[in-house]
């Protein structure tokens, strides 16, 4: 958590918290999971929307919050759902509604802030695409203007909650350059093949568009000028990302220690061992590091800071190299028990796996750096 | 001044002032220099130190009352940023960043107006004399004696591992003050000033050819009780605040200003040394070496988000002061494995091109790389500080911690456990 938290914030976090222990145990995702039900319900998200957590990003005419720092108020939720593994497409229905409040048009902003704000419509973000590609203006998909239409031809690779979301904003190459629009789900030719679940608070789709025609008010901001947009949408994919990963790591890391104090071996605690110890002191360290590295990136995000990109990748390559990796020595350190289904450890580290490829690798994110440098 | 400057202008200040007075760095700094040239930078360490004092930019940290600025580590990160690329006074570092922070908090009035201006105005060099050779991370097991006699301590013993002792003035010296009570209670932090008689100061010779650490050799040297920094008996406790510092100044987060942002070896520019040494093999396109850049890239920008995350917990209260453990493993990690990237970017040639030479630097530093896992307390040691201190996991077992030290010893002679 970022230790300069605002009361606001802090009562905000608290809010969150106590709303998820209740409407999304672990014990509740993991039922639901072994049953086959959906992580989550509108109703649900309905609900997380009435606490706010959707409209944060939102102009307050069209319904939003209205906060005083919204982006450091949305990292708080973040870490939140992240620290419970909650379900609920936070991510990419803040990434949508900050496209809107910044390219829409008046009209485009006045249709969907405001059901997105309330919970009421579902939205994701159809960027990344096969194998890997999540830098948004390395996107293959294609759009041709059509008369006044554009025809949408592409595959959308992995885009989260595609089973309920009710529109997607697609990133597409036109020949003015990038663009993006809103595609509602059930527009002719788009078509959505949902995946087996791993992170089992989240799903995912592909989503194939073939000749989706869109009228030309479905573009958000003009073909060919939205380089600067994508590249903040993408930032800020990747700060939330970091928030939700350092929350869910220091939460099972805690509960981690925690057992180790308690378990007895030889007459001894677990963690009166020294190579136990030592151990447990680096995962700490590279803990502090990925808290701090969370916060700075947050920080560099509201302020709109020039370095906030190289950051971006930093905390991601560190971030996705050290949560799985310290949450995999946690089921180590906690005993064949964390192997079962029953433990919570593996929710952890479905998600914090999940989120190491999600938005670009450790090492996309490395070479990425190596660009950023001019090499 | 009765409203304090802010950070920016204090900066803008200094960075007008450094272009007027301070000599431009010389190129990549790292291949070991020999011992004249080791004087010559001493030498002019102790006048640039004097110049920025009298234009009253040194001990940014450090009270007014004692010659230093009297502001914050926002004003110092903004003197750092102001002065890259300048030669500055690094040899002061130690004296500044654990030596100056250690009296300051243990120092009477007297002591402290005596030898803190002298300090940050480049008169006096000071050195830590705490590791043996016979006891390094158990400090406490140490067997240099100090044996009142009125108003007088005898020192006897040896040190070791104290840096630049050769050119120092003054060091802080701790030594045994009573062998009948546990290792702990029976130590005193003294001071003394370098060249006393009775002291011999050797140099050692490291493997990377350079000697920057001595050792010293004490016999019958007489120190005044005045010299006693806090109570007799109760150094142990002065020696951990030193201890405190050191690992901050090492982790680049004590009151010594001239580091540059992210450091502690003086290294300005890891990065661009090794972009340097992948275009001299002609590497640098080459998608494996890019990946070791990328990690080098992400290791260094560790640094201040977690020293920030680490200070804000620190003033809060949320963290005890051996958390700066944290940050001294920080730099330890990451400064041993940037030396291993720098050694696998370079391949064959770092062991072929000799020392003076931009990739064979990197075979030399590789082979000095566990100094810096190893000086001011092995990684192991702040392993056990993190999970002891920070996290209150159970501590190691001490046999011999309860247990008189001369017991100890007589115990240590037959071979015994404790």
């Amino acid at each position: 958590m970022d230790i300069e938290l605002s009361n606001e914030q802090r009562f905000l976090q608290e809010t969150v918290r106590k709303f998820l222990e209740h409407e999304a145990p672990l014990s509740a995702t993991r039922d639901k999971a072994a049953n086959g039900e959906p992580p989550f319900t509108r109703d649900y998200w309905r609900r997380a929307a009435e606490l706010g957590v959707a409209a944060m990003l939102v102009p307050e005419e069209f319904g939003g919050a209205g906060a005083e720092r919204p982006v450091l108020d949305l990292v708080v939720v973040a870490e939140e759902m992240g620290s419970q593994v909650a379900p609920g497409p936070l991510l990419p229905v803040s990434v949508v509604a900050d496209a809107l409040a910044r390219d829409g048009t008046r009209d485009q902003k006045g249709e969907y802030l405001p059901r997105l704000a309330d919970g009421s419509l579902l939205a994701s973000w159809a960027v990344g695409e096969a194998p890997d590609t999540w830098e948004p203006d390395g996107a293959a998909t294609w759009a041709r203007r059509d008369g006044g239409d554009w025809v949408i031809s592409g595959e959308k690779a992995s885009v989260e909650a595609a089973d309920v979301a009710d529109i997607f904003l697609v990133t597409a190459r036109t020949a003015d350059g990038m663009a993006q629009f809103l595609v509602p789900r059930d527009a002719p030719g788009l078509s959505v093949q949902m995946l087996p679940r791993y992170d089992l608070g989240r799903l995912f789709g592909d989503v194939a568009l073939e000749d989706v025609r869109v009228p030309a008010g479905a573009a958000i901001g003009e073909a060919g000028s939205v380089d600067a947009s994508l590249q903040r949408q993408y930032l800020l994919a990747l700060t939330l990302q970091a928030a939700e990963t350092v929350g869910l790591l220091e939460r099972i890391f805690d509960a981690t220690i925690e057992y180790t104090r308690n378990r007895y071996a030889f007459g001894r605690p677990l963690a009166s061992y020294q190579a136990l110890k030592h151990r447990i002191a680096d995962h700490k360290l590279w803990l502090e590091a990925a808290l701090g590295l969370s916060t700075a990136l947050a920080r560099a995000f509201a302020a709109s800071d020039e370095g906030c990109g190289r950051l971006a990748s930093v905390t991601k390559a560190h971030i996705g190299d050290q949560s799985p990796a310290i949450i995999s020595d946690c089921g180590q350190l906690f005993g064949g028990i964390a192997m079962t289904w029953e433990h919570d450890l593996h929710l952890y580290l479905r998600r914090a796996t999940a989120n190491k490829f999600l938005f670009g690798s450790p090492a996309q994110h490395r070479e990425r750096l190596c660009r950023l440098i001019g090499l | 001044m009765t409203e304090q400057e802010s950070p920016e202008a204090f900066g803008a200040r200094a960075r007008a002032w450094a272009a007027k007075n301070l000599p431009p760095a010389e190129g990549p700094e790292g291949l070991e220099v020999d011992d004249t040239e080791e004087l010559r930078i001493v030498a002019e360490a102790r006048e640039l130190q004097k110049l920025i004092f009298e234009a009253g930019f040194a001990g940014i940290r450090y009270p007014a009352e004692y010659g230093g600025q009297g502001l914050t580590r926002a004003h110092q990160l903004a003197w750092r940023e102001a002065t890259a690329g300048y030669r500055l006074p690094v040899t002061f570092n130690v004296t500044h960043g654990i030596l100056g922070p250690t009296l300051l908090e243990f120092g009477t009035h007297e002591q402290k107006t005596r030898h803190l201006p002298a300090m940050l105005s480049g008169q006096e060099l000071w050195v830590q004399f705490l590791s043996e050779p016979s006891s390094g991370s158990d400090l406490a097991g140490l067997l240099t004696r100090a044996e009142r006699d009125g108003d007088t301590f005898i020192l006897n013993g040896s040190k070791i591992w104290s840096t630049g002792a050769h050119y120092s003035d003054y060091a802080m010296v701790l030594a045994r003050t009573n062998p009948e009570v546990p290792k702990h209670r029976g130590l005193s932090m003294l001071y003394m000033p370098i060249r006393s008689p009775g002291v011999t100061v050797k140099p050692i010779k490291l493997v990377t050819g350079g000697s920057h650490f001595c050792q010293e050799f004490f016999d019958d040297v007489a120190l005044p009780v005045a010299n006693l920094l806090g109570e007799e008996n109760d150094g142990w406790r002065v020696a951990s605040g030193l201890l405190f510092h050191e690992r901050n100044m090492v982790g680049g987060n004590s009151l010594n200003d001239h580091v540059p942002p992210g450091g502690g070896e003086g290294e300005t520019d890891t990065i661009g040394e090794l972009i340097a040494l992948a275009r001299a093999v002609g590497r640098d396109k080459d998608p494996h070496t890019r990946q070791l850049l990328g990690e080098a890239l992400v290791l260094e920008a560790l640094a201040e988000p977690t020293i920030a995350r680490v200070n804000a917990q620190l003033q809060a209260g949320r963290m005890p002061p051996p958390a700066a453990s944290l940050v001294r493993l920080m730099s330890a990690l990451t400064q041993y494995r940037v030396k291993e990237i720098a050694l696998e970017i370079g391949g064959t040639r770092v062991t072929m091109n000799g020392a003076d030479d931009r990739v064979g630097i990197h075979g030399q530093r590789w082979l000095g790389a566990r100094i810096g896992t190893l000086a001011g307390g092995s990684q192991e040691m702040q392993r056990n500080g993190i999970s002891e201190r920070v996290l209150g996991l159970p501590r190691e077992v001490t046999p011999d911690k309860d247990v008189p030290f001369s017991q100890v010893l007589a115990s240590r002679r037959k071979g015994q456990a404790g």
